[in-house]
């Protein structure tokens, strides 16, 4: 009982030397300060030009694509890692076939808002509208929210019953059939020519757009991170709801939770419909920036980056995962040496991570600990 | 729906599908012997396969293989294929139990961690070959088609001939060669697991780890043995898909992985016999699916087999565990 | 001194399983371990057998020190296990269950002649070798998990609650195998809850309570104790 106590009382005060737990202790407004103050650096940091920081870059370098594009590209994957946090870290569940929601969300704008695809063709032809009438940006929202979120619900009914190494395979699966499927259904879709003219907020891509632009990116990074932000809020709210204890006790037992009356599937459908839902809202967003979109952008391989950017930042931790998000996305554009050669390094560091701190390198203090008690209760000799 | 080309060429079709999943189940025994004793899908196992291919083409071009070699000489060369593909497959799948999975067992690490891991040992063999590849072609004769999907042609070892015609069914040497030398693999592994000592380790690991101790087994070896048979099964079938097929590719074994281990679980994971059925049905529904719709749509035939197979009857089509492949 | 635990200590995670326990068994002897659920039984039989690594102490057997020896080999010392709940493998025949205890021979003449004793001691065993392990009664397992055991040729046989489960009659037949595998010169391990059984036929035993020995003596006085008897046999 001592030994017990004693090992707590050490524990405690291991945390306690964390940054996360000095932050945690700091009075209120002055957490309130530091927020403000980082999310304000975090709308400059297109602007940046502190001489000494200028090196961060992008653009810095010979060749180096615009920087507000490539903080537009970390935010989208911060929003990405997110959401499959919900999934990965709050759920549990490991969803290899993200890129397919991410996809369905891109051409959900793709499809509706775009003068040049099939689907509104054939609207205009039906309903004898204007050659330039699409359905507007702004009702493109919903609409790729609302599809990703069904998509995620019609995968998600039969499968999340499946163990959990099941559920990875088929949901690689499913985001592979979603590519092929675009591919094929040319009627649709255009196939491998993909769809052009996918409209912004200002409508269809045209170098009278004020804000919008194709050449100034600074306001789509500002659209980008306001999103990351709010639903940031939104997630952080549901972690901390009953939804999110939920989520944690099927985690650590689903079957102790089915004693204590949890619904596992219920709530572990909620965590996949989320998270489809924000995939299909990044996808939305880089469809909307990029204008142009074809199924060989959503390969497999984007799939496995971003369980990479999820479990190397640190599964179940929002800082972690995004600190995940935005290494994967700027080192290899800043350091473009290194591109070669980033699809080998993304993997080494899935396993060195594993291996080696497989709660991450930003963790889920309570991640952490499951897996530290999992690693003591290891037979040893055998 | 093309039904009269299905029904008009029904043995035809038949014969190419059963060639093709011989391939996938011998693929498939790699997924089904790691999942049997650890319960793991060792997802880098479609790499192991890649990597025989690689083997294959390295060793032909090392000894300057021509294109349609004499008869003796195509046997020497099958020879030095096989043991190529055999050694670099086994070797690859032992390397990846030693350096990944050994460490997290010994740390009782959650299932989904050795899937992430695997994953990530996947993602890292298929860049290193990508990035092998242009220095293995330096030599004269394989030619490079498509040098951006770096597909790799490889000289024909054995010609294509029909070799017994029946009807308007043909089936040609290069697949009779395929079938059977696939069977027999399959047949010695089967014998290995049943009938001898270690097998019968393998066996009482897969049934019960910690009473295989109590026995004496020891189970890291018992593992290791495993991972090298599944890599040997996964190099013969890269020589059998160069001696059928004569080409490679980095990111080959993304599609061909997810096959076999459909192949796998259709039949039963951890099941060796439950294996080579997956292999051959898996085989012949994509081969007719191809035909009655188009060849653009047969990738997502195996991935819909999968989700029903795992949704209606997850334990395959004669269940379960290698401890039960006898029944 | 066959085999001797020397203030053993095993702990699960963070908790402790055995403070510090001290036995020892002689050659040809019959040892008892009774104890109540929970009182740590299993888990020194683990120890022993290797399964469970030591927080503490140390394990001797025939003179070495096999504390840090992994499970496997220590079957090639002359240790082996009949386990709890049997465990026998449920896909393989009673004969290759049987071959499996002689998984560490390569003496097929010795292999050979120790089927033959297996089959003479469980006559059932032989009827029915080439049945499923998995398809036979729970009587029937617990014999082939003993007569498995014995495949090792052992010094010391381990047998961890040996009358789990099982009916009063087997129960007996089953102790009656134990007397004779001893008198054959085996020297065995019990572990048991059926201490009426286990103490009489025991030249020694020990009872565990809550991780510790309380209490130790031949069988005969332990059958005997106030304490014991109240506790372990029923007997107010």
């Amino acid at each position: 009982m001592m030994n017990k106590l004693r090992a707590t009382e050490a524990r405690r005060r291991a945390a306690l030397s964390g940054i996360a737990d000095r932050w945690a202790a700091l009075p209120a407004w002055q957490r309130l300060i530091g927020v403000t103050a980082f999310i304000a650096i975090l709308y400059y940091l297109p602007l940046l030009g502190v001489p000494g920081l200028t090196w961060l870059r992008t653009d810095s370098i010979d060749g180096g694509n615009s920087w507000a594009g490539v903080l537009f590209t970390c935010a989208i994957y911060v929003l990405v890692a997110i959401g499959l946090n919900v999934v990965v870290g709050l759920a549990g569940l490991l969803d290899l076939g993200y890129i397919g929601f991410f996809a369905i969300g891109a051409y959900s704008v793709a499809l509706f808002g775009s003068t040049n695809s099939p689907v509104v063709k054939w609207m205009q032809r039906t309903f004898e509208l204007e050659p330039t009438w699409a359905v507007a940006w702004a009702i493109c929202i919903p609409l790729a929210i609302a599809l990703s979120l069904t998509s995620g619900v019609i995968l998600g009914w039969p499968t999340l019953r499946l163990r959990g190494d099941y559920l990875a395979i088929v949901t690689l699966g499913f985001g592979e059939i979603i590519r092929i499927v675009a591919r094929n259904l040319t009627g649709v879709t255009n196939g491998a020519a993909g769809i052009s003219a996918i409209p912004g907020p200002e409508g269809a891509p045209s170098a009278d757009n004020q804000i919008f632009g194709l050449q100034d990116l600074k306001p789509w990074y500002w659209l980008a991170i306001t999103v990351v932000l709010l639903m940031v809020f939104a997630v952080r709210r549901l972690e901390n709801s009953r939804v999110g204890r939920s989520w944690l006790a099927i985690r650590e037992d689903e079957d102790a939770a089915a004693v204590m009356g949890v619904n596992g599937f219920k709530f572990k459908l909620w965590a996949f419909a989320i998270g489809a839902a924000l995939g299909g809202l990044s996808g939305f967003l880089f469809a909307s920036r990029n204008a142009f979109i074809d199924p060989s952008q959503f390969n497999a391989t984007l799939s496995i980056l971003f369980v990479a950017m999820v479990v190397v930042g640190g599964s179940g931790n929002m800082v972690g995962v995004a600190f995940g998000a935005v290494l994967l996305a700027y080192l290899p554009e800043r350091f473009r040496f290194v591109s070669d050669y980033r699809w080998v390094a993304f993997g080494f560091a899935m396993v060195v991570v594993m291996v080696l701190r497989p709660q991450g390198l930003i963790p889920s203090r309570r991640r952490a600990r499951e897996l530290q008690d999992r690693a003591k209760e290891a037979k040893v000799s055998v | 729906m093309n039904f009269d080309e299905l029904f008009g060429h029904f043995g035809q079709h038949t014969v190419d599908g059963l060639s093709k999943g011989a391939i996938y189940a011998l693929i498939a025994l790699g997924y089904t012997l790691v999942y049997g004793v650890l319960r793991l899908i060792n997802f880098a196992h479609s790499e192991v396969f890649v990597v025989g291919t690689f083997a294959v083409l390295g060793a032909w071009t090392a000894f300057g293989m021509q294109d349609r070699p004499g008869a003796g000489q195509a046997i020497l060369f099958l020879l030095i294929g096989l043991i190529a593909a055999a050694v670099a497959s086994g070797g690859t799948a032992l390397a990846l139990e030693r350096i990944a999975y050994r460490p997290l067992r010994r740390r009782n690490a959650p299932p989904l961690v050795f899937l992430i891991t695997a994953i990530g040992l996947s993602l890292v063999l298929v860049e290193i070959l990508g990035l092998l590849l242009p220095r293995l072609v330096g030599g004269v004769f394989p030619t490079l088609f498509g040098r951006e999907r770096q597909i790799v042609g490889m000289p024909t070892i054995i010609e294509q001939k029909p070799l017994i015609t029946i009807g308007d069914t043909s089936i040609t040497n290069v697949q009779a060669i395929v079938f059977f030398s696939a069977l027999l693999m399959m047949a010695m592994l089967d014998w290995f697991i049943n009938r001898t000592r270690y097998g019968r380790g393998v066996r009482a690991v897969a049934q019960n780890p910690e009473t295989a101790a109590l026995m004496g087994v020891n189970q890291d070896r018992v593992i290791m043995l495993i991972f090298v048979l599944g890599g040997v099964m996964a190099g013969a079938a890269a020589l059998l898909w160069s001696v059928r097929f004569g080409f490679t590719q980095s990111s080959l074994g993304f599609v061909l992985g997810l096959k076999a281990f459909t192949a796998a679980v259709l039949g039963g994971i951890g099941n060796l016999r439950g294996a080579l059925l997956g292999g051959l049905f898996l085989g012949l529904v994509e081969v007719y699916a191809a035909t009655l719709y188009t060849s653009a749509w047969e990738d997502v035939v195996a991935f819909v087999v999968l989700i029903v197979v795992l949704m209606f009857r997850p334990t395959g089509l004669l269940g379960e565990s290698l401890g039960r492949a006898r029944a | 001194m066959l085999l001797e635990l020397d203030n053993v200590t095993v702990a699960y995670g963070r908790i402790e399983a055995l403070h510090g326990i001290s036995l020892h068994v002689d050659e040809g002897e019959i040892v008892a371990l009774i104890g109540a659920n929970g009182a740590g039984k299993t888990t020194t039989m683990r120890a022993i057998s290797g399964i469970r690594a030591l927080a503490g102490g140390a394990i001797r057997f025939a003179g070495e020190d096999i504390s840090r020896l992994r499970a496997d080999l220590r079957v090639g010392r002359g240790l082996c296990q009949s386990p709890e709940g049997r465990q026998i493998f449920p896909g393989m025949t009673v004969l290759e269950n049987l071959d499996m205890g002689a998984y560490t021979r390569r003496d097929s003449a010795g292999i050979a002649a120790d089927l033959e004793r297996v089959f003479g001691l469980f006559p059932r065993l032989a009827e029915r070798r080439k049945q499923a392990g998995g398809t036979l009664s729970g009587g029937e397992q617990q014999m082939l998990a003993v007569g498995r055991a014995l495949m090792s040729r052992p010094k010391l046989l381990l047998l961890d609650e040996p009358s789990m489960g099982l009916a009063p009659l087997v129960i007996k037949q089953i102790f009656d195998i134990v007397t004779e595998i001893n008198q054959q010169g085996t020297t065995v391990l019990l572990v048991e809850q059926n201490a009426q059984q286990a103490l009489s036929r025991a030249h020694r035993g020990y009872v565990l309570e809550t991780g510790r020995i309380v209490k130790e003596g031949t069988g005969q006085e332990l059958l005997h104790d106030p304490a014991v008897k109240e506790a372990y046999l029923g007997v107010a």
